[in-house]
């Protein structure tokens, strides 16, 4: 983490900001002058104002007394964003920087607190568009209460990168007597999920508009901790918790089910999918078991609290379509189970690559 | 989902495993083996493992998947003359979404794309089209693949190129056809198969008409099946009652989609542009006569075969594959030496580990539920 923001030449909370004139990032506003430095000013540090970051020191510093009177352990997590296209419906790239990592932090139990920011930027890129992105990602922080408070910049030659890659670094501190992990599913408990799955997948396929699909699928993107924090309150003794991202539900699932040595069974009709989502992967080929959620966990609860665990979910905005979908079983240890719609079985296997949509 | 989920209903599924069991109870081969049909069709294949459908069906029926998935059926040769012409300096390289992790001796499409080729993954022959307008300095290829079923799309498209006058278009064409092949594994000395399951969608094309010899030469009924579930369990009891009753007959469970007439324009254009070749070469299959085409003299110049030099050589399938034998139906799957070790759908040895329709990948990922259950019952 050298070089945060650039900005140590720079460094003084009372000078003017600059800005910035042309519509364009070129190589010049990563060289290290002023033209980076007031593209810096402008987009990002503009908006994303906050005590920790206005020094504009190489480092972001907190000081640890207060961090420690949130909890006993530190979490600390980094994710790269590279989604294409930058704009979807639902969300954009900078707001699934910020959601995505903060999700990271909390389905560990932890309550997320500070971001990073680094921007890799293909030259050529608009300068508005940078803007929107950058307040896109300030309005998911305040939102979700988190601060972004330090981070970088690099330009780079057309070709090299897809118009912009985020990448967000994240701490977060875990409370006393909070325990998560993929190994710890038991035989017996229940498996959850917070809503309709595959939203993020489809609408990101369907936005690429490689399909002339008509659709109105919207992204799921949502920072999950307050969610997390009522299920944890309500279900303490919950074991395992995960953002089902890339992959989808199926991949999580395998993962608890390889590291916890048991069977997970799930069915198909207590999976809540949209109507939509369920068409778009008939007619693609794809299975929405698979497909990406940026809004949604899968969670697995002792059976005692179950009902509790459902009832905190719905209970939370980001959780109303929530619902018990399987069930860990001393069966086929480390594999993922089906009971189909139609009444048979199939194993949910982890998939090598990507899916591929079916010939015919 | 209206239409679809009526063909997923669990209660009609019992009663018609009900309605099986009962002609098993009837069918005297039942008393000293399982009966043993074949679905040739990779979209059949599919549905029984996205649906659990062989776990649902009494040990007495054994389904055995045939070689009906385009991608599983491709040689190696054919691939590596993909990667080819995807590596030619210019070109722009369409093809089905699934082709692309196919191994070919070398490499994939999927490799040769890593490495800077331009693969671009399209869901019609028109995609690529569109491409070769928006791009009139590239040449544009597109992997013609499939049975009678992508044969009209890649055929109309064809036409459509010379309508329009468009020059830097090409098809690498792959095209199958499904009589020959049914026909070589009717054929194969080792074959025991009591009956068929039709493919839906080169029906729709073809009509149920040319199949009349499977009956009426070979001796074996064959049932033309929807892709839904329970058009799959529906066609397995036609085929048992066929069984029971000492018929043998080519009869149309998909008759909402499959006329018994074939579809004229359809095989206009694909007569109109193709030609049978005199072979063509199956991965597992070996050599099979007139079981491919290619496009006409006349369309010689949307030819990426003729338009660019590609390698074309003969690629033996690896020694220890027994992709054939898996086809045929004489081994399972997972009877195959390599199953699970060498071959996995990480590291694919034999094309039927690549496809999700390939009989072996589809063992891997979905099938194990069955044979750990037959398993324990044989323990």
């Amino acid at each position: 983490m050298t070089a945060l923001l650039n900005t140590v030449s720079i460094a003084t909370p009372v000078r003017r900001r600059g800005s910035i004139s042309v519509p364009t990032v070129t190589l010049a506003h990563g060289g290290g002058g002023s033209a980076m430095r007031n593209l810096i000013d402008d987009v990002f540090v503009s908006v994303f104002d906050n005590p920790v970051l206005a020094p504009l020191e190489d480092q972001a510093r907190f000081p640890l007394a207060e961090l420690s009177r949130l909890g006993d352990r530190l979490a600390f997590t980094t994710d790269s964003y590279v989604v294409d296209p930058l704009f979807f419906p639902g969300g954009d790239i900078g707001k699934l920087a910020v959601c995505g990592t903060i999700n990271d932090l909390a389905v560990g139990g932890a309550i997320p607190l500070y971001l990073t920011c680094s921007a890799i930027i293909e030259e050529g890129l608009e300068v508005d568009t940078l803007r929107a992105l950058a307040k896109s990602m300030a309005s998911a922080a305040a939102g979700a209460g988190v601060s972004i408070v330090t981070g970088d910049t690099k330009v780079v030659h057309k070709g090299t990168c897809d118009k912009l890659f985020l990448n967000t670094a994240g701490i977060g501190i875990i409370r006393e007597g909070v325990n998560l992990g993929a190994d710890r599913c038991r035989p017996g408990d229940a498996v959850l999920v917070n809503g309709l799955l595959g939203d993020h997948g489809a609408a990101i396929l369907n936005a690429r508009g490689d399909m002339a699909l008509s659709t109105k699928i919207e992204s799921d993107c949502a920072a999950l901790h307050r969610l997390i924090a009522e299920l944890l309150a309500a279900a303490p003794a919950t074991r395992f918790i995960r953002d089902a991202t890339r992959g989808g539900l199926a991949t999580v699932l395998n993962e608890a089910a390889r590291a916890s040595g048991v069977g997970v069974e799930i069915w198909e009709t207590a999976t809540p999918m949209r109507e939509e989502v369920k068409a778009f992967c008939e007619i693609l080929g794809l299975d929405p078991l698979y497909l990406a959620n940026e809004g949604k966990i899968a969670c697995v609860v002792p059976k005692d609290e179950e009902a509790a665990a459902l009832q905190a979910l719905r209970g939370h905005p980001l959780g109303r379509g929530a619902a018990i979908v399987g069930r860990v079983t001393g069966e086929s240890p480390g594999r993922v189970v089906m009971n189909t719609i139609f009444g048979g079985q199939r194993i949910v296997d982890m998939l090598v690559g990507d899916q591929l949509p079916r010939i015919c | 989902m209206k239409y679809v989920d009526e063909f997923r209903n669990p209660n009609k599924a019992k009663a018609l495993l009900r309605e099986i069991e009962k002609l098993i109870a009837r069918i005297e081969i039942c008393r000293h083996r399982s009966l043993s049909l074949m679905e040739v069709c990779g979209g059949h294949t599919h549905t029984i493992f996205k649906f659990g459908v062989e776990t649902m069906l009494p040990d007495a029926v054994e389904l055995v998947h045939g070689p009906g998935c385009p991608v599983c059926v491709l040689p190696m040769g054919r691939v590596d003359d993909c990667v080819a012409l995807a590596e030619t300096p210019g070109v722009i390289f369409t093809t089905f979404g699934d082709a692309m992790r196919v191994p070919g001796s070398k490499k994939s499409l999927l490799q040769a794309k890593a490495g800077g080729a331009d693969v671009r993954m399209v869901y019609s022959p028109l995609d690529a089209l569109k491409l070769a307008r928006l791009h009139p300095e590239k040449e544009i290829v597109f992997f013609g693949l499939g049975f009678e079923t992508t044969m009209p799309s890649t055929a109309l498209t064809i036409l459509q190129a010379e309508r329009e006058g468009i020059r830097n278009f090409s098809l690498f064409c792959n095209h199958i056809t499904i009589i020959p092949t049914i026909k070589a594994i009717l054929d194969s000395p080792d074959l025991q198969i009591d009956g068929f399951l039709g493919p839906g969608h080169v029906s729709m094309v073809i009509g149920t008409r040319p199949y009349r010899f499977i009956a009426e030469h070979y001796r074996r009924p064959l049932v033309i099946a929807g892709f839904e579930p329970l058009d799959v369990l529906q066609s397995v009891w036609m085929l048992l009652k066929q069984i029971a009753e000492g018929r043998c007959e080519i009869e149309n469970q998909y008759n909402r989609v499959v006329p018994e007439d074939a579809n004229r324009e359809a095989l206009a254009a694909v007569n109109l542009v193709y030609e049978l070749r005199e072979f063509f070469e199956w991965r597992g299959l070996g050599s099979i006569d007139h079981s491919g085409v290619r496009l006409r003299a006349a369309y010689a110049r949307y030819d990426a075969e003729r338009k660019f030099s590609v390698p074309a050589l003969r690629i033996a399938d690896p020694k220890s594959c027994q992709c054939g034998e898996v086809l045929k139906g004489v081994i399972k799957p997972w009877e195959c030496k390599v199953f699970g070790s060498a071959c996995t759908p990480e590291t694919p040895l034999g094309a039927l580990m690549v496809s999700s329709e390939g009989a072996c990948a589809a063992y891997y990922q979905f099938g194990a539920i069955r044979r750990q259950k037959q398993g324990t019952n044989a323990a």
